[in-house]
């Protein structure tokens, strides 16, 4: 965002993508001697990534899509020397096709409110000095120097900001609790542990604008008293941990973090702390533990994380996305966040919105927007010929939410009405090639995984309901085995020590509830309406389809399939071991499931 | 084998300190693929614990391993939205390709494969990793055929994809910060 440029070309999501893009296109601009008024600058995600890598021109606010190194002197020559746009790069409407040249013009980000990432695919997240250009650490020095701790966390609290993990504490009540409570040490935390599948919000967010995280902790600390804090990563996001690592010491370096800080005498500093794939370590007593050193265990929770929690001491742990609004509402105060969302649920929200949806990615939304308007307005829609089946939310702890509550706004307490949690924020779409069975056994199969074995009710109850789950997708199951599924969901749910095992039954309570159908098709008509319980399912030839190309004979791995050319083939289902090849490699739709 | 010197390098490298008995196990597993049965011991005597702690910190999280690795480590996504669209399939695809389970090696050491829990590259699924290098939009088709090349050719690594700063001096593997958020 240099100044002196006449143009910026801000370059997003390169990541495995495309690493040739970059210096491609520093050296076509030094070949045409633009180097002095076109700066390239590699930035974060900016959320469209079913497009990336995508490119933003700055000033004119052209927006380009799935850009490869061949486009590169097109790009320039056209856009950088003749001012006009490439029509070919431009985005295009997932279902109609129309063509968007401009940024603000593009449905998937005009309906968006990016504020916690507004710098999240502007900046270099490798400078500081870009972040600070952008305002950052602003609210810093204004928090250090003008506010008292008290009056920080009033703001806070008068914000209506809550926990950004799932569960949706009220952040300054928390802040309070542990200025207030006893004892000299004490310690802020910083959730980066996002387990939750089919969830990158954190991870775009560590990675691309680290300085947001740290600011918000520099000023949490100064507000409840602490000198030491802790970020802990995900270990498999190590481009996270590296860019953390950086800003770190270069805020070190500006004297924005280590002893002193600005001169105000208040000293703090942070640690990286690295998880190592345990899904209970996002629970917050688990992650305390194991940033201690021990293994990931949840503790009962006599006393609350803000009285007692790391090492015994009062220690106020928020999710990352809740540490970067901080700035946010220090700089532009209580007011302004309070304006955006509902009445009980303030400010925006990141989700991640994948699975059966045109545009896949990260988006940012107000707290309050439907589900209809994330899913068709920013989402595109279905693509393909599928119909809207659900939209499941909230990780393994969240529910599924069926097509006739599209309208249902999107805050903490709606989707807790709806059987389902807001959570870290993942947003997974389903259409009708998804079976809700299969859905609700794959959660317990995860959380049976993850269950950390302590406590009775978790450990033992997620096995049984897996293996009631895994009958009725094998065609085994009686209308009994689903009054046994309730009761058990209601034992494991009452009775588990943590919040891993309270929230485990809800995907099975969830699809039980508004997809009863489906359950009862697996057990008594002995079928998978989605086609995906493989017991249940078998492919067949749709002959008047066949053109008898012989594809998906070549391409069986079982040999299951014969015919002479340009004949009709078959399928022998004592061969076939429903792999579903040749359904994915027929062009003629001739392979059918029933 | 198991250097001594190194595991020692690496605890000292965290001030011996019992608090990164995390990271030290990370390191160790980087370095060697997996955990080897000493490295747990010298770890425990070095952070002053008992050697049952570290082995009960190695079997609680799931990045680390007892067993030694193939040489080339395939990580097929579970996550959700992989599975919504067709992860396990691929699994299941080249569980029989290589002739093992999820969690196995084959025998001649090439090849491990491995179901993984997200990998947070959401956009891309079906997602499998191979040495770290994502693959994304994977068929069941894709996925064998991946695997039959290097089984036959040991592909040529592709570069890695690096943040700029470290573009100029070119590192011989690849990370998963290769894999887009995008997903």
């Amino acid at each position: 965002m240099a100044e002196q440029h006449r143009a910026d070309v801000i370059v997003s999501c390169l990541h495995g993508r495309c690493p040739d893009l970059i210096p491609a296109l520093q050296e076509e601009i030094e070949r045409r001697g633009l180097t002095t008024e076109v700066e390239v600058v590699e930035s974060g995600c900016r959320g469209l990534c079913a497009m990336g890598p995508v490119i933003l021109l700055q000033p004119e606010g052209i927006f380009y899509t799935n850009v490869q190194p061949a486009d590169v002197p097109e790009l320039v020559e056209e856009t950088l020397i003749k001012g006009r746009a490439v029509p070919r790069l431009t985005y295009k409407e997932p279902l109609t096709h129309k063509d968007v040249c401009y940024y603000e013009d593009i449905p998937f980000y005009n309906k968006q409110m990016r504020h916690v990432m507004h710098k999240c695919g502007m900046i270099n997240p490798e400078s500081i000095a870009e972040y600070i250009a952008l305002d950052g650490y602003q609210a810093l020095a204004k928090a250090l120097t003008e506010m008292s701790p008290e009056e920080i966390i009033a703001e806070v609290k008068k914000s209506g900001l809550r926990g950004r993990g799932g569960a949706g504490f009220a952040t300054g009540r928390k802040w309070e609790s542990t200025r207030q409570a006893e004892g000299d040490v004490r310690y802020v935390v910083a959730n980066g542990d996002e387990g939750d599948p089919g969830a990158f919000m954190n991870r775009s967010l560590m990675e691309g604008d680290p300085h947001a995280i740290i600011e918000g902790m520099v000023i949490g600390a100064y507000a409840i008293g602490a000198h030491e804090g802790f970020i802990y990563v995900r270990d498999e996001y190590p481009l996270a941990v590296r860019n953390l690592n950086m800003a770190i010491e270069q805020a070190r370096e500006y004297g924005l973090l280590g002893e002193d800080i600005l001169g105000t005498g208040f000293d703090f500093d942070i640690r990286i702390v690295r998880g190592a794939g345990a899904f209970v370590c996002g629970e917050s007593s688990a992650l305390m533990q194991s940033v201690e050193g021990k293994v990931g265990e949840p503790r009962p929770k006599h006393y609350h994380a803000t009285e007692r929690g790391l090492w015994d001491k009062p220690t106020a742990l928020n999710n990352v996305e809740t540490w970067a609004n901080i700035p946010l509402i220090i700089n532009n105060g209580a007011d302004w966040f309070a304006s955006v969302g509902t009445e009980r649920s303030k400010g925006t929200k990141t989700f991640c919105l994948v699975g059966q949806i045109a545009n896949t990615g990260l988006i940012e939304v107000p707290m309050g927007i439907t589900l209809r308007e994330i899913v068709y307005d920013i989402g595109g829609g279905i693509p393909g010929n599928g119909d809207f089946k659900a939209v499941q939310t909230g990780g393994p702890s969240g529910g599924c939410i069926p097509a006739d509550q599209l309208d249902l706004p999107v805050d903490y307490d709606s989707l807790i009405e709806a059987g389902s949690m807001m959570g870290s924020g993942g947003m997974i779409v389903m259409d009708n090639h998804t079976c809700m069975v299969d859905i609700a056994r794959y959660f317990l199969d995860f959380l049976k995984e993850e269950s950390c074995g302590k406590c009775t009710p978790c450990r033992e109850g997620i096995r049984r309901m897996l293996e009631i789950l895994t009958r009725i997708t094998q065609g085994e199951g009686e209308m009994a085995d689903l009054d046994t599924l309730e009761a058990l969901a209601r034992t494991v749910q009452n009775a588990s020590l943590c919040g891993l095992g309270k929230s485990a039954p809800n995907p099975v309570l969830s699809t039980l509830h508004y997809f009863r159908d489906e359950y009862v098709a697996h057990i008594e008509e002995k079928k998978c309406p989605a086609g995906v319980c493989k017991a249940l399912i078998e492919y067949y030839i749709i002959a008047e389809n066949c053109t008898g190309c012989g594809l998906c004979r070549r391409k069986c791995p079982q040999q299951a399939i014969s015919g002479e050319k340009k004949e009709p083939h078959v399928i022998d289902l004592e061969l076939c071991i429903k792999c579903g090849i040749c359904h994915d490699v027929c062009k003629f739709d001739a392979v059918g499931v029933r | 084998m198991v250097d001594q010197h190194r595991i020692n390098e690496i605890i000292d490298g965290y001030g011996a300190d019992r608090m990164n008995a995390l990271a030290i196990l990370q390191d160790i597993q980087r370095e060697y693929n997996y955990l080897p049965r000493k490295s747990l011991e010298w770890t425990a005597e070095r952070l002053n614990v008992p050697v049952g702690e570290i082995y009960r910190m190695a079997t609680f999280f799931t990045s680390f391993s007892l067993q030694p690795k193939g040489e080339y480590m395939c990580k097929v996504c579970m996550g959700t939205a992989c599975h919504v669209l067709g992860g396990p399939r691929i699994l299941e695809a080249l569980e029989r390709e290589l002739g093992i389970k999820a969690g196995e090696t084959t025998s001649d050491g090439k090849f491990s494969l491995e179901a993984v829990r997200c990998l947070g590259a959401c956009a891309l699924g079906p997602v499998m990793v191979v040495n770290e290098e994502p693959h994304g939009y994977m068929t069941p088709e894709k996925a064998t055929n991946l695997i039959r090349k290097i089984a036959s050719s040991d592909v040529e690594k592709v570069a890695a994809p690096q943040p700029a700063s470290e573009r100029a001096s070119a590192r011989p593997t690849v990370d998963l910060s290769g894999v887009p958020p995008a997903g």
